[in-house]
């Protein structure tokens, strides 16, 4: 997304987490113009920090989906953002959750649909796919 | 009534025995196999096992006909989406949350899960009900009525001390419900004078709380 000319900024609580964004890059993140906050996304102050008033579009993939369907939703009503995309492992909650409006993306639900697909000989995939 | 209750900790556990004491039908989940394991030799078929956010275990433990869903988890995340869920997609009428983190609230205000039960905020106003030291309680507050009861004492040299309730100059949406002193209580008349040393009561609407205190204490700083 930044590569794209968009505005990028990143929040998490691990701040080892930036070398990540880095690697692999000839310049740093940050110099990239991206931007890097440590903290918890339940914390307010975390959010406002990161931008999230200013934000167009806000992705909730921590690790966690309860998390993610929590900070999203904080995300689309307290601070009014147009996008807000969710990760949400658990395929029954995504689906939910997605009838509730929110924009859920399932890998599991994915994965699934692409094994079956590979399974069935309807696509064939050449090396790693997904 | 049957109750679910979501999270086998001392809370949850506990509140489990004294609602089957009582008579009701009670199943408590935890996700955790060795706690599960440890309350399940007393309660035995009334705890279950299993991530009490996921769809198909509160189907399993019978969300669809709880009258009142508890979860007293130690992820306040995870007590928001129960709540959430129970309210929204089962039809639940009565949901309680633990709220583990006070900041967390306004997320539980936010998407309408209430009450949230927050045990460092109650014990932090017990604190504050014993040691009154910025001289004003919140008892009660009643959003949606849009009143508030607050507890003050008077002191000494208050612009309060021997002056009858009538004539205290309380802003109209503001009522004293009771006076305190030497170890009873009240109901006052406008006639009944107030002394220093009293503790008073007042029912307030949400706002005047500034120009009570000031009657009462006289610097505003101190309240």
């Amino acid at each position: 997304m930044l590569a794209d000319g968009h505005e990028v900024s990143v929040l998490d609580e691990n701040p080892e987490a930036i070398a990540l964004l880095n690697k692999g890059q000839e310049r740093s993140w940050e110099d990239l113009g991206g931007s890097f906050t440590v903290g918890t996304a339940l914390e307010i102050d975390a959010l406002l920090q990161a931008g999230v008033e200013q934000a167009d579009a806000f992705v909730a993939s921590t690790d966690g989906d309860n998390t993610n369907l929590v900070i999203a939703q904080i995300a689309q009503r307290r601070f009014a953002v147009d996008r807000v995309v969710v990760r949400v492992l658990d395929p029954a909650r995504a689906k939910w959750y997605a009838e509730q409006g929110l924009q859920t993306i399932c890998p599991t639900q994915t994965a699934i649909e692409l094994l079956e697909a590979a399974v069935r000989g309807r696509i064939r995939f050449e090396g790693v796919a997904g | 009534m049957y109750a679910l209750i979501v999270g086998a900790g001392k809370v949850g556990w506990n509140l489990a025995r004294e609602l089957i004491d009582k008579g009701n039908e009670v199943t408590l989940v935890e996700e955790h196999r060795r706690r599960y394991e440890t309350v399940e030799e007393e309660l035995e078929h009334a705890i279950q096992y299993g991530d009490g956010t996921e769809l198909w275990v509160l189907e399993r433990a019978g969300i669809e006909r709880a009258d009142l869903v508890v979860a007293v988890t130690g992820d306040d995340e995870d007590n928001l989406l129960i709540c959430q869920m129970a309210t929204e997609k089962y039809g639940v009428d009565r949901v309680v949350a633990r709220c583990n983190n006070p900041r967390n609230l306004q997320h539980f205000e936010l998407l309408g899960i209430k009450p949230a039960v927050s045990a460092t905020d109650l014990i932090l106003r017990l604190i504050e009900h014993e040691v009154p030291k910025y001289g004003l309680v919140h008892l009660l507050d009643l959003k949606e009525e849009r009143l508030e009861i607050i507890e003050m004492e008077v002191g000494i040299d208050s612009p309060a001390d021997g002056v009858r309730v009538a004539d205290l100059g309380l802003p109209d949406g503001a009522l004293v419900i009771s006076i305190l002193r030497d170890g009873g209580g009240f109901v006052p008349v406008g006639e009944s004078v107030v002394r220093g040393g009293d503790e008073v009561l007042v029912v307030l609407d949400i706002g005047l709380e500034e120009a009570v205190t000031q009657r009462f204490i006289g610097r505003t700083e101190a309240a």
